[in-house]
């Protein structure tokens, strides 16, 4: 049946698969090296969600106020909870300031300080001289900043002629006998033809899942597909049980209001009109970070103290500020909560709700890009050929919860670092080795299955049944009893797929079995999530265990590696944490208790 | 007198009928536009009808629901959801806008559902937008500069960023370029709205300096002076931009350096 699929063939030296952040700035800077770059994407790049970040990308430029890149560190290794790797935090942050310059070069619109400098504005988390004081440290584009960046990253593509295969959904990697990703099997939507991309390496840049949940910021199409394909590959993920609330989703619509919005003056309030966030982070109130802040809404809702009828969400203040300020910053939230939750934001607060955001979990990278996995007594195998960055990695440089801007800063930093590794270990034009003749035929036989699909159950359903068990059982609050019930519930819905149904049996933009594709993806990732998450038995960032209140540094301070056999069962191993720099010049940060 | 209509292939049938569940108070029927490429079929119009009462409030809303619950083949464009990615940009009530930031509520009567104009249509309300991408990457839009950059960033006075407000927030999502009647006759060549709009965005930033080149790509009867002011562009823009003004103000330039 796979010969039925004609396919054409291809030859690069790097694929990159992904148009977000991380995917552009990595293909921009292959083509700028001279090595031969597809870059594949089943958005138009422009559409990626990317172009979602809002608030700003973080880096000590001091544009503001003293700043320090030690500082900035010091910040995310607390942000992560002490589960973040510090040489790669050092190499981000140090990075940071190098990466925001490049990208004002290139031409990012960012907003302005009185004497012509990129404006900073303060974010969660982030302070000056290691916790005393508030840092300005998130450089911004009003509250567009991702838009800027990626329309920005696009543009720098086309300068660059890199080449671009748009509406190419992947399906699989090329793996050979020796464990060396070749490169990677795709659909063209828009004719329906099969091609086989091989290349000396291939990155994967393919972001988050965060549709794995009923409600999050995430747009429709972040889906994990990478994730899933490595997953089937035999290759782990890692730290899969720290899933990103952010506390300011709207209420109802999940869309994002920018915690940028707080950096601006804005505060939380309960029923009671209180500004609690005072009551659960006295130094950094309602810039804690957002694990400490959404933890606080979620206990002020449970406790009574909720707004609405239902008394089930909070409300987000911002009509104390100054209506030419709100329009010169925030335009972009302004305009969402006017369309979304039918609020003038001069005059009322935004209804708003801890919303399911961004996976700090991922493909285990080292700080060039490199896939790692777990070979024999090695915990750091690289994967020859395979790469992964942005939000579809873990380098890991959010360890258990990331702070925000440091996101857009990890996708150009890490972007830029694949592309700088792939110049100096790939020849151009070097030759590729052969492949067996029926290399990627199995990623045609799964898609011609599912196409052909005629179960009893929709996509949609399936999906939604898992949706419903992610929200109700990997929450921002986590009990051993809820999470053993989300395990076998999240199993029954990967028993379902064999009985899912596709209606569409075309092949030229087929979003039924596309969305079928990435259910297949997304239910593999909330299976090892829910698992993961069972398994770790701390409180962690992120994952906040009510049995489990407290942090347990000596039996999990280490990365959850979690393999999918081919049977769907899930085990887990483990990573270590380097819990020291990169170099002499910052000491190592010894994990303390995590006070905001 | 010349009689003009649509080829034979192209006419719109009607086409398929899907009732409201049993108990639907709030019914809105959703007309839309169907074509698939496979089946050697003309164009049809189906129709569904929609119990507002368990919708969510937008356009998008609506085909999601239909597409899970009725017609998993009906097929559309979409992503972010909130009207900043420019996916889901498609002909709604006669106007062209993002589905997913369109209020069912603000259309009266049934909602007909069409894909962008004077495209072509790969499937459904997916049209072909190559040509305008095509035409977005030949006005070479990157920052061109002679001088070598600074160790720092280029410095940009707070009004010299201004000029960029109104211009850099355009998402492509090609609902003005496809609203405009010169584009649509002449859109192999007219550049259209959207991608003026971004060249001027590149015209009017103190950091770029290739504006004499960009004009002169521009110098041309139909890439910029095909636009006749008709102001559809300004009228159907999702993101409540202007390209009209923009183009004016190209005009503006081309003839100040004379």
């Amino acid at each position: 049946m796979p010969n039925s699929y004609p396919i054409i063939e291809h030859a690069y030296d790097v694929v990159v698969v992904g148009a977000g952040g991380a995917g552009l700035r990595a293909t921009m800077g292959l083509a700028e090296a001279g090595l031969s770059t597809a870059c594949l994407t089943k958005v138009f790049p422009t559409r990626s969600h990317t172009v979602a970040a809002q608030g700003g990308i973080s880096a000590a430029l001091g544009n503001m106020g003293e700043d320090d890149w030690r500082w900035h560190m010091y910040d995310t290794v607390k942000g992560s909870d002490w589960l973040g790797d510090q040489d790669a935090i050092e190499y981000m942050v140090r990075e940071g300031p190098r990466a925001v310059i490049e990208l004002e070069h290139y031409g990012v619109p960012f907003s302005r300080t009185a004497d012509g400098k990129i404006f900073q504005r303060a974010f969660g988390g982030m302070t000056t001289n290691f916790g005393k004081g508030i840092a300005q440290r998130t450089c911004a584009a009003a509250d567009r900043t991702g838009h800027a960046m990626l329309h920005t990253l696009y543009q720098q593509s086309l300068k660059y002629r890199a080449q671009f295969f748009i509406e190419y959904f992947a399906l699989d990697l090329i793996m050979d006998d020796d464990g060396a990703c070749r490169g990677v099997m795709a659909w063209n939507l828009d004719d329906g033809t099969m091609h086989r991309f091989r290349a000396n390496m291939t990155i994967l840049a393919t972001g988050g899942y965060g549709r794995a949940y009923f409600s999050c910021t995430s747009a429709h199409t972040c889906t994990g597909d990478g994730n899933g394909m490595v997953l089937r590959a035999g290759l782990p993920l890692q730290d899969m049980e720290f899933v990103q609330f952010h506390p300011t989703g709207i209420y109802g619509a999940g869309c994002l209001i920018t915690e940028g919005s707080r950096g601006e003056g804005g505060f939380l309030v309960n029923s009671q009109g209180e500004r609690f966030m005072e009551r659960y982070a006295p130094s950094a109130k309602d810039l804690a970070s957002r694990d400490v802040v959404s933890r606080a809404m979620t206990i002020e809702i449970r406790e009574g103290r909720g707004v609405g009828p239902q008394k089930d969400h909070i409300f987000l203040h911002l009509d104390h500020l100054d209506p030419a300020l709100l329009a010169e910053r925030l335009p972009g939230i302004s305009e969402t909560a006017q369309i979304f939750a039918g609020v003038d934001v001069t005059k009322q607060p935004i209804p708003v709700l801890p919303t399911v955001h961004y996976n700090m979990g991922g493909i285990p990278t080292n700080f060039h890009g490199e896939a790692l996995t777990i070979k024999g007594s090695s915990p750091e195998a690289a994967v020859p050929g395979l790469m992964a960055v942005g939000e579809a990695a873990c380098v890991s440089v959010h360890g258990a919860n990331r702070l925000g801007s440091n996101s857009l800063l990890d996708l150009v930093v890490f972007g830029r670092a694949a592309a700088l590794r792939c110049a100096a270990v790939l020849k151009p034009g070097a030759s590729h080795k052969s492949l067996p003749k029926s290399a990627g035929e199995e990623a045609i036989a799964r898609l011609d299955k599912l196409r052909h699909a005629s179960g009893e159950r929709s996509t949609a359903r399936i999906r939604l049944d898992m949706q419903r068990v992610m929200q109700n059982h990997a929450a921002v609050f986590r009990t051993q009893e809820t999470l053993d019930e989300g395990v076998r519930k999240i199993g029954e819905v990967r028993d379902m797929m064999p009985h899912v149904k596709v209606a569409d049996r075309s092949l030229i933009w087929n979003s039924d079995l596309v969305e079928t594709l990435e259910l297949d993806n997304l239910v593999r990732q909330a299976v090892v999530t829910m698992h993961a998450a069972a398994n770790r038995k701390e409180s962690r960032g992120a994952h906040a265990r009510e049995d489990f209140p407290d942090r347990d540094d000596v039996h999990w301070m280490k990365h959850t590696a979690i393999f999918l056999g081919a049977d769907g069962k899930p085990r887990i191993d483990y990573r270590p944490v380097h819990a020291n720099p990169l170099t002499n010049d910052v000491q190592a940060i010894p994990p303390q208790p995590r006070v905001y | 007198m010349a009689e003009f209509s649509l080829p034979a292939n192209s006419r719109v049938g009607k086409g398929k009928f899907h009732p409201a569940p049993a108990g639907a108070k709030r019914v809105k029927r959703f007309n839309i536009y169907r074509w698939n490429p496979d089946d050697g079929q003309n164009p049809r119009l189906d129709t569904f009808e929609v119990d507002l009462d368990d919708c969510s409030p937008m356009v998008l809303d609506a085909l999601i629901k239909i597409k899970n619950e009725v017609d998993a083949s009906v097929t559309f464009r979409r992503s972010c959801r909130e009207g900043v990615c420019g996916s889901c940009a498609m002909n709604v009530d006669g106007t062209n806008t993002l589905a997913c930031i369109k209020a069912i509520d603000d259309v009266g009567g049934d909602v007909n559902v069409y894909p962008l104009p004077h495209l072509p249509v790969v499937k459904d309300l997916v049209p072909d937008l190559s040509t305008f991408y095509a035409q977005y990457a030949a006005i070479e839009p990157w920052l061109q500069s002679e001088s070598a950059a600074p160790a720092k960033e280029r410095l940009q006075s707070r009004e010299e960023r201004a000029k960029l407000d109104g211009l850099y927030e355009c998402v492509m999502c090609a609902c003005c370029s496809t609203a405009c009647p010169s584009y649509w006759w002449n859109g192999d060549r007219y550049l259209g709205p959207a991608i003026l709009l971004q060249a001027y965005r590149w015209l009017v930033d103190s950091r770029d300096e290739a504006t004499g080149e960009r004009l002169d790509a521009l110098e041309d009867p139909f890439r910029l002076y095909r636009c006749h002011t008709i102001m559809n562009c300004a009228k159907t823009c999702p993101k409540h931009l202007n390209p009209a003004k923009a183009i004016a103000e190209i005009k503006k330039m081309m003839v100040e350096r004379r």
